[in-house]
């Protein structure tokens, strides 16, 4: 009896998680209030006067693949990371890197190329629908660079040979947080396809 | 195991005192007092921090009660001391009166009311009551409090700016926030009050992003969540609310920005400047945009506030009543129910926005339905002290003259919160009485019972009793004689916000009744010095401390040494057999939560 309790309490103590992983649960659930306040607020703003409609460049497509690759690329940096392939875990930690960067430039040039429609995003003759799609996807690209600089803060860290971690949670934290930016994206797109048609 | 793991992860030089082996550290001053990643110190940075806000806001509440109750008054040494843009000629003058408003309202509200009162406690008491050596990132958690510190040096400098600080009202309600044009304060002072928010904002998600994972994962052997004190449960819904309310927020502010500085027109429309001369280009935004983004913070704030002030006031009333809390579970119940709640009515402050009647309806409904939870509240802490044995000292006082301002500022809450009435009463005095009771004056007395309450565990010394009472009696009493009359000048119609009412035909009979509320703030305010000279005296002079646990309480923050190093407690951390509320139980006075629970005895089932 006595012995069964311990071990149902010790096991109970292996199945909490995390304290940090915890941490950025609750973070994330903090970035989606954000991302709910300008949605909700986009949705408000959609129905008055004087919201002008245009079509959103293709851009937005490619940088979409690019992401969900990234998202794919992060799975196996940490599936080679557990497997204790170094070599592996180095180049999918780069490609993901990579990905995350082309996201955010191909998503650059789909503004540039709204700017080029005569569409301006600032400054006194823009419309607000132009300048929202620019704070809504400008925030959400500068929370995937927020990934991309711990990314590359844990690329220079794979080579280091002084310090060898096997501890895997700050990874998952990443890999979580990584994925995380992915699906918002993926809203994000969902929503703004919707709720322009 | 966990809580091991994080205070080594983090805490390289950390003075941690093990069962098996000791480890002596040398800690310097800097390590020690100033980028500590102690809890029980940023615990007490946030506090002293939060008393010089306090002192500074507290101050321009006095100025500003010098202009309404003394229009006609000069004293020609203000200018000397405040300068000419201020109080030119001894009169505070309209610019200033406006700055001063508004610097007082957010300051109050932001640093010492949400950043003084649940930074300190929440940093003190939830490792100290769950049984953890520390937050479960002390990193994060001494970095909230650097974060706070910035935004407060950002918002003092606005002081100082030649156009002076904000201006607009604590709300920064579009245009007077977004056009620099508009008024002084619009320039760079806004400027400035837009950068401390936002770092004020990072601050809270840093510190509620942190309360909410120890409470849920750092919680010590047997400490299930029904066996929390109130204070911990309080604290917790409060991480949550602001975790989930201060980014929407900072979504609003983003926009903000964009329309300061960028040109854009969320917020903006149709405007023709009279300061300029000039029709603005901006077309299509929305100010009541901006409203319902800042409210969506805005409301839940006011619980933000008030939730620690409940918690500490739970555990303050039943260890001085030595009588376990009435009703535990109605009591993390209805603070359940008011988090909840609290997401849900923010339009209450924008009933007459043009806002649809029938929106109005359903937010006055959901807003009236806070009454249940805050009233079970109530009836819980009365039955508390119901026969109890109650000892009355300064802790106890303030807990119960929460109570009390909490009953009379609460009921007004029904008046307001009714959007046929809010017609009449909104924007006026009464709303300044109300609010100032049920949500300011509230948890500054809650935050002055837990501060001598806890005192003992902060320094390891007691404050000074005679001087407490003293304290308390002129605070009560001046807050009821400041803002009781306030209603009265509200139901008549007299708005906030005006810089002069004896120009006021219909408000004129008032300048006496202004004059009176004024001199009872000057005397009210002064009587917090006592307090600050009581505060600072006792942490190097009181009477020093001798037991481990000198209210006779259970909970486990008085298990630990009378001053706990970095780690809490010397060797293991004590586990829990039982709640936190057992007083006067078979015969004993108290039992600590880590006393197991004796053969012949049964589990308080709650």
């Amino acid at each position: 009896m006595i012995s069964m309790e311990i071990s149902s309490t010790t096991q109970n103590n292996h199945q909490r998680i995390h304290p940090h992983k915890f941490t950025m649960w609750v973070a994330i659930a903090s970035i989606c209030m954000m991302f709910a306040g300008l949605t909700s607020a986009y949705i408000v703003k959609r129905n008055q006067d004087n919201f002008l409609e245009f079509s959103l460049p293709n851009y937005i497509w490619f940088s979409t693949i690019a992401i969900l690759l990234s998202s794919v690329t992060m799975h196996l940096a940490i599936k080679s990371f557990k497997a204790r392939e170094r070599q592996k875990y180095k180049l999918f930690i780069t490609l993901t890197t990579f990905l995350g960067i082309a996201f955010t430039l191909l998503q650059i040039m789909g503004f540039v190329k709204i700017e080029n429609q005569g569409i301006a995003l600032i400054g006194h003759n823009s419309n607000a629908a132009a300048s929202f799609l620019l704070v809504i996807i400008g925030l959400h690209a500068l929370h995937l660079l927020g990934g991309v600089i711990v990314l590359i803060i844990m690329f220079f860290k794979s080579f280091s040979q002084k310090i060898k971690t096997y501890n895997s949670v700050p990874l998952e934290i990443m890999a979580t947080y990584w994925h995380f930016v992915d699906i918002l994206w993926i809203y994000l797109l969902i929503f703004l396809i919707w709720v322009r048609s | 195991m966990s809580n091991e793991a994080i205070l080594h992860a983090n805490m390289g030089s950390a003075h941690a005192t093990h069962d098996d082996h000791h480890e002596h550290h040398q800690e310097t001053f800097i390590t020690k007092y100033i980028f500590s990643q102690d809890h029980k110190t940023i615990s007490k940075q946030f506090l002293i921090t939060g008393m010089v806000w306090a002192v500074i806001g507290g101050l321009m509440s006095v100025l500003f009660r010098f202009q309404l109750g003394f229009p006609d008054d000069s004293l020609p040494w203000l200018e000397d001391l405040l300068g000419k843009w201020w109080a030119a000629g001894g009169h505070i003058t309209a610019q200033g009166y406006y700055a001063l408003v508004t610097i007082h309202g957010t300051v109050l509200v932001f640093f010492v009311l949400t950043a003084g009162l649940s930074g300190t406690f929440a940093n003190l008491l939830i490792p100290l009551q769950i049984g953890a050596r520390d937050m479960a990132s002390p990193l994060l958690n001494m970095l909230s409090y650097w974060f706070f510190f910035i935004a407060g040096i950002v918002m003092l400098s606005s002081i100082f700016v030649e156009t002076g600080p904000f201006s607009g009202g604590w709300t920064a309600y579009p245009p007077l926030s977004a056009l620099g044009d508009t008024s002084p304060g619009s320039k760079t002072g806004m400027d400035l009050w837009i950068i401390s928010m936002a770092l004020f904002v990072v601050s809270s998600l840093l510190s509620g992003l942190n309360y909410i994972a120890t409470v849920l994962n750092m919680r010590t052997k047997g400490m299930s969540m029904t066996r929390l004190p109130l204070t911990i449960w309080a604290l917790f819904f409060t991480a949550v609310v602001g975790v989930l309310s201060f980014p929407v927020l900072l979504s609003g502010f983003i926009l903000l920005i964009f329309d300061r500085n960028f040109g854009t027109s969320f917020y903006l429309s149709d405007i023709f400047l009279s300061a300029t001369g000039t029709a603005l280009p901006n077309e299509g935004g929305s100010a009541i945009l901006f409203q319902h983004l800042f409210w969506f913070l805005g409301h839940p704030e006011v619980y933000i506030i008030i939730l620690p002030a409940m918690g500490i006031v739970s555990e303050i009333l039943s260890i001085n009543s030595r009588k376990p809390i009435f009703g535990y579970i109605a009591m993390v119940g209805s603070m359940f129910a008011i988090t909840a709640l609290s997401f849900i009515v923010w339009a209450h402050h924008m009933f007459v926005t043009g806002l649809n009647p029938f929106l109005g309806s359903i937010f006055t409904l959901f807003t009236l339905l806070i009454a249940l939870p805050s009233a079970i509240k109530v009836f819980n802490w009365l039955t508390t002290l119901w026969r109890g044995s109650i000892r009355f000292t300064p802790a106890m006082l303030f807990a119960i003259g929460f109570v009390s301002v909490f009953i009379s500022g609460g009921l007004t809450g029904l008046w307001l919160g009714n959007s046929a009435l809010d017609i009449h009463l909104h924007d006026t005095y009464f709303n300044i009485a109300h609010f100032h009771l049920v949500m300011g004056v509230a948890s500054i007395l809650a935050m002055f019972a837990g501060v001598y309450h806890w005192f003992p565990k902060m320094y390891g010394r007691r404050m000074n009793v005679t001087l407490g009472y003293i304290h308390f009696w002129i605070t009560i009493i001046g807050a009821y004689l400041i803002f009781w009359p306030m209603h009265y000048e509200g139901l008549a119609g007299m708005p906030r916000r005006y810089y002069d009412y004896s120009i006021w035909e219909s408000f004129k009979q008032f300048s006496d009744l202004n004059k009176f509320i004024s001199i009872v703030v000057f005397i009210t305010f002064s009587t917090q010095i006592l307090f600050l000279i009581n505060f600072f005296y006792s942490i190097w002079n009181g009477r020093k401390e001798t037991s481990e646990n000198p209210h006779g309480a259970t909970t486990l923050e008085w298990t630990t040494p009378i001053n706990p190093g970095h780690g809490n407690w010397v060797g293991e951390i004590p586990e829990v057999h039982r709640w936190a509320y057992d007083y006067s139980k078979d015969g004993k006075d108290f039992i600590m939560q880590t006393t197991p629970i004796g053969a012949d005895e049964k589990e308080e089932k709650h």
